[in-house]
């Protein structure tokens, strides 16, 4: 490998991504995009449900319930009823989405800790609003020295018990989330500009030219990939900043951990590109490819859902993917203080996957050129 | 390298794409500071031999030696001593003139006085110097076709493989690329050229016509044109398309074309007098002529491509 056409490969395609004004816009505007969408959108906890109160009992425990639960902004109370009959009506126009039911006898039911002192009315057509109402159920009260349980037919009383939040105290989702966009929009971007980038030039026909000249399938693989290795690093930039801003979500261990592992992963991702590029005939194959190792990834890898909640199979299918052992570092940086040295077994694996990958890629490289 | 010593030798020279055989048991000498041609109908495996000839693919089975060098084992060795102009533009659309030339300089290993004094010769020999900041991707064909060439020639390769290079340019274009290609056969430079002009194949000092891969007749344009087993005869006549019609498939005959008001007739006999002709054409027109001419370069190709086809007819 010569320094010299490595560089005059970097440099001729540095030249060519500032004349491609669209792949140019992809680099800014696909992280802005996707962070705004998804830090807007995935919203996991429902805020000012539309809600009614009927206070039957409406003594000095039960306004104090009613205030509490109106101040954790989960439900905004618009409507105070005196009758059933209204939340029903209520409900089924669409104007409210629960409602919190004290009955006459609230002090006396107290008392029992296996009856059900007060009962939340779900609209239950909206999954969303049911699951959140129905916590509310066993929200902590810690004022009132009494256990509170939802009405559930068949549901055994919940105790009084205290759930303290650690790192997320507010609830509120961008913190989660954040983290784990940096993830997914370089799984996203990377992994394509890196097969279309090597593919074009194979679907040009500027490969064939090439062959015939002294530059080396390697010098040419590298050449091509390292200015995407600082385009992710921008692109990360570009997220830390907006979640800071938008979002409010902090960096709170150290920055160069978060850049550490970032480059490790677009090593990782940009792997995966080489190695979808020597499976693409065209762009378009490869742009299929990469969306193809895109979606398992979104949704095994814990930024969709819960990755303990998942089956067995799903959890090793899971460890795998680049993306899962990349979430478990940045969200360990950015929210638990974790230092990376701490996080090495992730590092490894990461690692592993980029051996195995090139690996792949560079054995199967003499065949696509012939 | 001694000067007479051939260039490329190719022995058996073999390629299959799985069962289809692109290239059959070539046997190739080119030497020294000659153009050489490659002429054949598309699919002929021109281009196939040109990509096994400068290592961009491997034979199946026969012997290569460019330069000196076996391939493809001694293949990077050999790629910094050939340059290799490819049949469809492939330099980038989206660099400009001087940015693709000090691309492959760089590639070349080229750098620093070396680098700028090549492409000032560059844009000097092959006009390019008004174009220096244009886009590849906007140029006509002819200054692609330019662009392209000084491309391969940049570091003054031994030996300069061309596939189809004229395809996409007009024909005064074309004579000025040919002069070119002399120039550079002047200077010690040995060309193989693909093609499937007649005009073109007829200027290489020496070619071979290459025909479902196989080599079917190799030699200087003259020496293919004299030694042609066969005659041409022009026929003159009333309603030359009912006379083709007739002569089409009719022993003896290889080929027949019409060339304005007049037919061309390739025959399989050496010496051909034409008098069985003349019995048959003159029972669809009496007052046809017909008279004996020199063959021309596609006699000689249409002569050596048909040949398969009629020793199948006479087996049956």
């Amino acid at each position: 490998m010569k320094l010299g056409r490595l560089f005059a490969v970097v440099r001729k395609e540095l030249i060519q991504l500032g004349r491609d004004r669209l792949t140019f816009a992809m680099i800014v505007g696909i992280p802005t995009l996707q962070l705004l969408l998804f830090g807007f959108a995935i919203n996991l906890d429902v805020r000012n449900l539309p809600a009614a109160v009927l206070d039957q009992a409406n003594t000095a425990h039960s306004r104090e319930l009613v205030a509490e639960l109106a101040s954790t902004q989960v439900l905004d109370f618009r409507h105070t009823v005196v009758a059933p009959q209204e939340i029903e009506d209520l409900m089924r126009r669409g104007e409210i989405s629960a409602a919190v039911v004290i009955p006459t006898d609230f002090e006396a039911r107290l008392a029992h800790p296996d009856r059900s002192a007060w009962q939340v009315v779900v609209d239950g057509s909206d999954q969303s609003v049911q699951a959140a109402a129905r916590q509310l159920g066993a929200f902590p009260l810690d004022s009132l020295d009494y256990g509170t349980n939802a009405n559930r037919p068949g549901a055994r009383p919940v105790a009084n018990v205290e759930i303290v939040n650690f790192y997320n105290p507010e609830r509120r989702a961008p913190v989660n989330t954040v983290p784990g966009l940096i993830g997914v929009i370089l799984t996203m971007t990377m992994v394509i500009f890196t097969a279309m980038a090597i593919v074009r030039e194979r679907e040009r026909g500027n490969m064939e030219m090439l062959i015939a000249t002294p530059l080396s399938p390697l010098e040419l693989t590298i050449g091509k990939v390292l200015p995407y290795v600082a385009i992710g690093l921008v692109q990360v930039t570009l997220i830390l900043i907006l979640g800071l801003f938008v979002f409010d979500v902090p960096v709170r261990g150290s920055l160069l951990g978060v850049y550490l592992a970032s480059l490790a992963y677009i090593c990782a991702t940009l792997a995966l590109g080489v190695f979808i590029s020597t499976l693409a005939k065209s762009q378009f194959q490869a742009m299929q490819m990469a969306f193809f190792t895109f979606l398992p990834q979104i949704l095994l890898s814990g930024f969709m859902f819960p990755f303990d909640g998942m089956p067995k199979f799903a959890q090793w299918l899971a460890e795998i993917f680049p993306l899962t052992h990349f979430l478990r570092l940045i969200r360990g940086i950015m929210l638990r203080e974790a230092q990376i040295g701490e996080m090495w077994q992730e590092l490894a694996a990461l690692g592993a996957f980029v051996v195995v990958m090139l690996g792949i890629a560079v054995r199967r490289f003499r065949k696509t050129l012939d | 390298m001694p000067v007479d010593e051939p260039v490329i030798v190719a022995q058996g020279l073999t390629k299959r794409f799985g069962k289809l055989v692109a290239v059959d048991h070539l046997d190739l000498s080119v030497r020294r500071a000659e153009v050489y041609g490659f002429l054949g109908p598309n699919g002929s495996g021109k281009s196939t031999t040109i990509r096994m000839l400068c290592g961009l693919l491997d034979p199946t089975s026969g012997d290569i030696e460019v330069l000196g060098h076996k391939l493809p084992q001694e293949a990077e060795t050999v790629k910094r001593s050939i340059g290799y102009m490819t049949q469809k533009f492939s330099l980038y659309e989206d660099l400009s003139v001087t940015e693709n030339l000090e691309f492959l300089a760089a590639v070349h290993g080229l750098s620093g006085a070396k680098a700028r004094q090549r492409l000032d010769e560059m844009y000097q020999r092959y006009h390019l110097g008004d174009l220096r900041k244009q886009l590849a991707g906007t140029m006509s064909g002819g200054q692609k076709q330019r662009l392209a060439l000084a491309g391969a020639v940049l570091h003054e390769p031994e030996l300069l493989l061309l596939d189809e290079p004229t395809s996409a340019v007009d024909p005064q274009s074309r004579r000025d690329f040919w002069d070119a290609l002399f120039d550079l056969a002047e200077a010690g430079t040995t060309l193989l050229v693909s093609t499937h002009y007649m005009d073109e194949a007829e200027r290489c000092h020496r070619l071979a016509i290459l025909d479902r891969g196989r080599l079917v007749a190799n030699g200087s344009p003259q020496e293919l044109m004299a030694n042609l087993p066969g005659s041409t005869l022009r026929v003159d006549c009333a309603a030359p398309r009912g006379v083709q019609q007739a002569l089409t498939g009719e022993a003896h005959v290889l080929g027949v074309a019409q060339i304005g008001s007049s037919l061309r007739v390739l025959t399989d006999r050496r010496d051909d007098s034409g008098d069985w002709l003349r019995e048959r054409v003159r029972a669809i027109d009496a007052n046809a002529h017909i008279e004996h001419v020199a063959s021309n370069l596609e006699d000689v190709f249409v002569a050596a491509t048909r040949k398969p086809t009629q020793a199948a007819e006479n087996a049956a």
